[in-house]
This record gives C-alpha cells, sequence and structure tokens, in this order.
C-alpha cells in the first residue's frame, strides 16, 4: 500500500524545488528514460530518515557542481510503485534500494549509489560520492 | 526530514553484515538487536562457497551494490553471530 500522500508530500517537494523532474508513472519514466543523449540521474527517493534525510540534501549540493547530469529525475519508493519500477528495470543489474540514485551515460548505468552508502552519511558527504561520479562522466 | 525510530537502537534502519560461527553470511536492514538475536527485513544470505563463491567475494560485491534479497524478515539467532558491521563500513 503506498505511503500516505500527506506524509511524503514535503520529500517529494524538497525535490522539486532542487529543479528535479518528478516521475509519477511508468509512462513518465518510459519518456524520460527514453532520452539517451548524454547523462541522466534517476534519485529513488524514500522516506528513511536513516538515509533519505541526507540523501536529498546531498544531491542538492552535488547539483551544484560545475559537472552535472544533463537531466535529473525522480520517483517515490513505496509511493510511485509502478514508476519505480519502471526505473529499476533500467539498471536490474543492480540491487534495488532506496533511497539510492543511479546515473546513466547515453543510456546505460555507469553509477550506483546504493542505499547502504547514505544510511548514516551526512549531505556533504553524500554529495562528494555524486560529485566524484559527476566529474567522472558529465560534462 | 523523515521517519526516526529513536527507540530501536543505534543500528535501526542501517544496512548490516552480520557473520556467524558457521558457513552463513546475512546482510539485511537491521530492525532491531535484542538479546535473543538481531530481525534483519529485506535480508539475503550467502553460505561460503554457495554457487561458487566465497563470503568474501558476495561481501565485495554487496559492498559496492547492495543485495538481492531472499527474505522479507529474518531472525539470526543471537547464539550464532559473531559480529555485526555496517555494510557501508566495508566499501
Amino acid at each position: 500500500m503506498p505511503y500516505d500522500p500527506a506524509l511524503v508530500a514535503p520529500m517529494r517537494q524538497e525535490m522539486v524545488d532542487m529543479g528535479v523532474q518528478e516521475l509519477t508513472s511508468a509512462d513518465e519514466v518510459e519518456s524520460f528514460l527514453a532520452n539517451a543523449d548524454g547523462t541522466t540521474l534517476v534519485f529513488i527517493n524514500s522516506v528513511c530518515g536513516c538515509a533519505a534525510g541526507s540523501a536529498r540534501p546531498g544531491l542538492r549540493i552535488a547539483l551544484g557542481n560545475d559537472h552535472k547530469p544533463d537531466r535529473v529525475g525522480t520517483v517515490f519508493a513505496g509511493q510511485h510503485v509502478e514508476a519505480t519500477a519502471r526505473v529499476r528495470e533500467a539498471f536490474a543489474q543492480f540491487p534495488p534500494s532506496s533511497p539510492s540514485a543511479v546515473l546513466f551515460k547515453a543510456g546505460e548505468p555507469v553509477f550506483y549509489l546504493p542505499r547502504h552508502m547514505i544510511e548514516g552519511r551526512d549531505g556533504p558527504s553524500v554529495a562528494f560520492e555524486l560529485v566524484t561520479a559527476f566529474d567522472q562522466f558529465c560534462n | 526530514m523523515g521517519t526516526f525510530h529513536d527507540d530501536k537502537g543505534e543500528l535501526h534502519g542501517m544496512t548490516v553484515v552480520v557473520e556467524t560461527n558457521g558457513p552463513r553470511v546475512y546482510i539485511g536492514r537491521c530492525d532491531t538487536q535484542t538479546p535473543e538475536g538481531i530481525v534483519l527485513l529485506d535480508a539475503d544470505h550467502h553460505d561460503e562457497g554457495q554457487d561458487g563463491k566465497s563470503n568474501d567475494d558476495y561481501l565485495s560485491f554487496a559492498a559496492k551494490y547492495g543485495v538481492f534479497k531472499k527474505h522479507d524478515h529474518i531472525v539470526v539467532p543471537a547464539a550464532e553471530i559473531t559480529t555485526v558491521r555496517r555494510l557501508g563500513e566495508l566499501a
């Protein structure tokens, strides 16, 4: 059963406020990922305070980097179930977790930040991981 | 902003590696630790040599990418546990 929309609304809004495109259906994910030019980051959002509470600020910091993905989208695990499942199909070689982030280049997943690499870390530490990947793969 | 459960111990919500006094190692999200054992959610386990992989090989992959869960919920008895550590520490 999906989360209460009122519970997740502030966590969704936090993403929108940083300019990330929200993907709420499988069709929206399909369209978003269909553009395989350049680099695309998808952030799998979550209610988890142990990890998502630092992952979102970490992403916000990382998006201030000179090198960053051409497109950034987000799905909410446990809320937008079909959208999340569709994203996970695109990187099925990696075990699913949330929160997490996956970076695609030319349509192929090239970097995955799973939940256990976020747990217990603060926003700047999460940002460091993302920026390292952005510097390697993004223009 | 998120959900917190401060009454469940410092490892609550953390993905942990539970090593045992046998050939099996578990990885899962710690729910609670009690004198009886540790409750893991979305957990996987691996036995030494399973699928031609050592536990070290298994942990090496898991440290980078995580695990595909085999169990929604599993209890590892305290009598079998030798170490509990965060998976993130292995990365």
